[in-house]
């Protein structure tokens, strides 16, 4: 039984932290064309953490939706969050004190989840908050960055940037279909059922953030309906 | 202002999903179903987030579509999210070069 320090977790962040620099930028840059002020957008990444939510709740934003809109929003995409944060419940060391586990759980991404879960062994406190320190610091300064700084970019530069975080959810999407039959089912009914409800006129009426929230919830029932997950393990 | 109260709906809500798990659970989820539905759903959120927007991402058809496949390409032969990413965003950002200098 092996634990882990504050400095193995800075270490196992450093790539996280990196990534989410570029990838933040680029959310920042796609945000700001929004119309969502660059100081807040500083202030949501440093909060947040998480970017499908971030994406969305700034299109909820810019559209100036409900915000029992944009809580159903925020739950429907981040409820993997829960199940990541069951998940790890598991392997928290013994000293592992409330008041800890809630500083703790601020952390929780996918990239966190997928390097501490898969991590032999016990996970400490000081090993979590080292895990989780750079990626939160590339998160908020690549927002910053781009906040502030996407403008000097090119026009040609910066509008090309808006397709990076897309790319980022493609990286998670095409691996994730090839591995199952179930992923791709559940992306290619999610996918389908948000066509219809976008671009049926029937379902005008239904803004992005209720869109994404139906169909979602459609792809994810319907895989695990045909395709049930081995049971024993939930990982995300 | 409103941005504001936007803004503490959402860290309010994501960190509450995330604390109340890690800080309260003690058993095992053991509902098929359920942990069926916990497991696909990021995956059916990226999916419908991702397409169409991916295709109206850059402000223009073309280099979105040249971004996208090469998002694809990359993504099946299983590249890491950042070199992902970038390579999306340097198709699209050639592709509009190269349109716009025809």
């Amino acid at each position: 039984m092996e634990a882990y320090g504050y400095r193995e977790g800075l270490r196992d962040g450093l790539p996280i932290g990196l990534g989410y620099l570029s990838v933040s930028f680029g959310f920042a840059i796609w945000a700001v064309k929004q119309g969502i002020p660059g100081l807040v957008l500083v202030l949501l990444s440093g909060t947040n953490l998480t970017s499908a939510g971030q994406v969305a709740g700034v299109t909820v934003m810019a559209a100036g939706g409900l915000l029992v809109e944009l809580a159903l929003t925020e739950l429907v995409i981040n409820l993997r969050y829960a199940l990541m944060s069951v998940t790890l419940t598991q392997k928290l060391s013994p000293g592992f004190s409330l008041p800890k586990r809630m500083a703790a759980a601020f952390f929780i991404t996918d990239e966190i989840f997928a390097v501490s879960s898969t991590r032999k062994g016990l996970l400490t406190f000081p090993y979590m908050m080292g895990l989780g320190c750079l990626p939160w610091i590339g998160w908020t300064l690549g927002t910053a960055l781009g906040a502030f700084a996407g403008t000097l970019l090119p026009a040609a530069l910066s509008a090309a940037l808006g397709i990076a975080i897309y790319g980022m959810f493609m990286a998670i999407l095409v691996p994730g279909a090839l591995e199952e039959r179930g992923v791709l089912l559940a992306v290619c009914a999610s996918v389908g059922l948000g066509l219809i409800l976008r671009y049926v006129p029937l379902f005008g009426f239904l803004s992005e953030g209720f869109v994404i929230i139906l169909s979602a919830v459609f792809g994810a029932c319907v895989a695990a309906r045909l395709r049930p997950v081995p049971t024993g393990e939930g990982e995300a | 202002m409103k941005l504001y109260l936007y803004l503490l709906v959402m860290a309010g809500v994501t960190y509450l999903i995330r604390v109340l798990p890690l800080a309260f659970f003690r058993k095992r989820i053991t509902d098929p179903f359920l942990l069926g539905v916990l497991h696909y759903m990021p995956f059916a959120v990226l999916g419908t987030m991702t397409v169409p927007a991916i295709f109206t991402a850059t402000g223009e058809p073309v280099s979105a579509v040249v971004g996208f496949l090469a998002a694809l390409l990359l993504g099946l032969k299983r590249r890491s999210l950042v070199e992902v990413a970038l390579a999306a965003t340097a198709a699209a950002y050639v592709t509009s070069l190269v349109f716009g200098l025809l």
